[in-house]
């Protein structure tokens, strides 16, 4: 199988600052590949250069087997791109704005009107289709926008952070939605900041940080790497910290992280049901009583933290993750 | 419609033609489904020239004629500037939006995107005179020519607008955000109003009145005023109209030839 993208030594650069620092990223076909990585990582320079829309600096990029720098024209046919923002028309119905990308994508006025109503049922917009977009809702407009990359039946769909800013509802609905246009064979590169989103809808994950790529994988062989899930105890009395930590320390890798401000208790786990239920019950016979029980996965910082060494430092992910 | 959609099937892209068909098509609805721009493209220059109209019609005195009729060739000629900054503020919105990240990405000839959005501002002005102008004879204006040269009239100031367009769209381009360009649309006020269109040059200042002799706008008025004067043209402007109109139509050319590129090329570079 022929790689969808393939990037070698990809740089860009912004006068003095790196955005792509030597990518190389390969994204085999027939999957979801997810970019995964900090505010500033890159990843929007690198699905804007995948889709022709920045020249790369140096290194080559084959995308659906074409040179991205020299068949810019080749890879826009292959391509369905939506971006940060719904680059939607809000004074068109969603279907006349399906049917204007449709036509643009070179469809006879009759084709472009099958794929619009096509498009809007797959996205389950069917009884929007007909409403000026401007009266949508943030998660529609994001449907649309999803709807209007894919009405020219692209092979490829690039989607940059395509649920930054929706409410957790929009965001499942939009993710069924991806869910299934692959189901239907398309392939999705998207680039996203949350490790959960990379792990529901991609089967190869890439991480990036400061251009280049720091790791990549299937979600649960990332998973493997960076430990699974996190267990987090909240203690209701200080003196039981050293008890509750020590019993948490079986359980997992490494020592159990404690927080006495918070009185919280923590321990990276491969998989948690079972050795949690044991520690638990340790606990109780131990007569120690818990505030609050949770298992979670890692964030963005933590996987970065066992990646790398090293946590994320820019401000401007600081300030991403505090949004 | 139970049609599927085939995917990675993609087609080779619209031609130059339907391309830009389809994108001006869009700028289009945009105006006419949004009362706040439809309205103000519609009464806003009329509204301005009613101002000028009876405010400083009673002040100025152009010798020979009423000052209606010396103000509306002025006042629609120099009018495109202004709805030039409508459209630098919508081709920057449309780039901080997304909008031509969209278009960039699809396989369409990128010229279209420009010479869809002069297509489609160039039309919007074109009303937006042509309103303008109905309001003018219906306050006392009177075509002193023919009607050919009326139209013809006409015909000039929306070319003179659609090579104005160009300029905008580069500034558009250039700005990097919607609020940028509206301020760099000020550009305009010198241009407007240090021209032969509100009041006779001869009244100005000598160091105001050389830019205001040798600048397009002034070429560009006074084309369209000898037009409309008829036999009262050779009396004030010195000269017949095919003087004025030739010189207007090199500044024209020169100002789409040099402007033109320049969107193409910053619009390409991206």
């Amino acid at each position: 199988m022929t790689a969808m993208i393939e990037a070698r030594g990809l740089t860009k650069r912004y006068g003095k600052t790196v955005a792509l620092d030597g990518l190389d990223l390969t994204a085999e076909a027939g999957q979801v590949v997810a970019v995964l990585g900090p505010n500033g990582a890159g990843k929007t320079t690198f699905v804007r250069t995948v889709a022709t829309l920045l020249r790369p600096d140096a290194g080559t990029l084959l995308v659906a087997g074409h040179d991205a720098r020299k068949q810019p024209a080749v890879v826009r046919r292959a391509i369905g791109l939506a971006g940060q923002f719904a680059a939607i028309e809000p004074a068109m119905t969603g279907r006349e704005n399906l049917e204007m990308v449709a036509r643009l994508f070179g469809q006879s006025r009759r084709a472009a009107r099958a794929s619009a109503g096509a498009v809007l049922e797959q996205l389950g917009l069917v009884d929007d289709g007909d409403r000026l977009a401007r009266t949508y809702s943030g998660g529609m407009r994001r449907r649309l926008d999803l709807g209007a990359s894919l009405v020219g039946a692209p092979r490829l769909l690039l989607l940059d952070e395509p649920t930054t800013g929706l409410d957790p509802r929009s965001r499942i609905e939009l993710w069924d939605a991806i869910r299934e246009l692959v189901d239907a064979g398309t392939d999705v590169l998207l680039t996203t900041q949350y490790l959960d989103e990379a792990d529901h809808l991609a089967s190869q994950v890439v991480i990036i940080d400061r251009g280049t790529s720091v790791a990549t994988g299937s979600p649960a062989e990332l998973k493997r790497q960076i430990g699974g899930s996190i267990v987090e105890l909240h203690a209701r009395r200080d003196a039981d910290l050293p008890k509750v930590a020590e019993t948490l320390g079986r359980l997992g890798h490494g020592d159990a992280q404690i927080d006495a401000s918070t009185r919280q208790v923590s321990v990276r786990v491969d998989s948690g049901g079972e050795a949690l239920m044991a520690a638990l019950r340790t606990l109780h016979d131990s007569d120690i009583e818990l505030e609050d029980i949770a298992m979670r996965q890692p964030n963005l910082d933590e996987v970065f933290l066992s990646l790398t060494g090293q946590p994320i430092e820019d401000s401007g992910s600081m300030a991403a993750r505090a949004a | 419609m139970a049609t599927d959609v085939v995917y990675g099937t993609a087609g080779g892209g619209a031609g130059l033609a339907r391309s830009t068909a389809t994108v001006t098509r869009r700028a289009l609805l945009r105006y006419v489904r949004t009362p706040q721009l439809i309205v103000l493209a519609t009464v806003q220059m009329s509204l301005f020239f009613l101002i000028y109209r009876y405010m400083f019609g009673g002040a100025i005195h152009i010798a020979g004629m009423s000052y209606v009729d010396y103000l509306v060739p002025g006042f629609v000629a120099t009018g495109v500037l202004f709805m030039g900054i409508g459209t630098a503020t919508a081709m920057a919105e449309d780039l901080e939006q997304g909008f031509v990240d969209r278009l960039r990405s699809l396989p369409i000839p990128r010229s279209s995107v420009l010479i869809a959005r002069a297509a489609a501002d160039t039309a919007i002005l074109a009303w937006s005179t042509a309103f303008t102008a109905a309001v003018a004879f219906a306050v006392g204006f009177t075509l002193h020519g023919s009607a050919l040269e009326g139209l013809a009239a006409f015909g000039l100031v929306v070319l003179f607008g659609f090579a104005f367009e160009w300029v905008f769209i580069t500034m558009g381009l250039f700005a990097g955000s919607a609020q940028a360009a509206q301020g760099m649309g000020m550009i305009v006020f010198p241009f407007a109003f240090v021209s032969s269109a509100y009041v006779p040059v001869s009244s100005m200042p000598s160091w105001l009145r050389v830019f205001a002799e040798h600048q397009p706008l002034t070429y560009m008025v006074d084309a369209v005023r000898a037009l409309t004067l008829g036999p009262h043209a050779q009396a004030l402007l010195g000269h017949p109209s095919s003087y004025f109109v030739s010189r207007s139509l090199v500044w024209t050319l020169a100002i789409i030839a040099v402007a033109l590129p320049v969107a193409v090329a910053k619009y390409r570079r991206g």
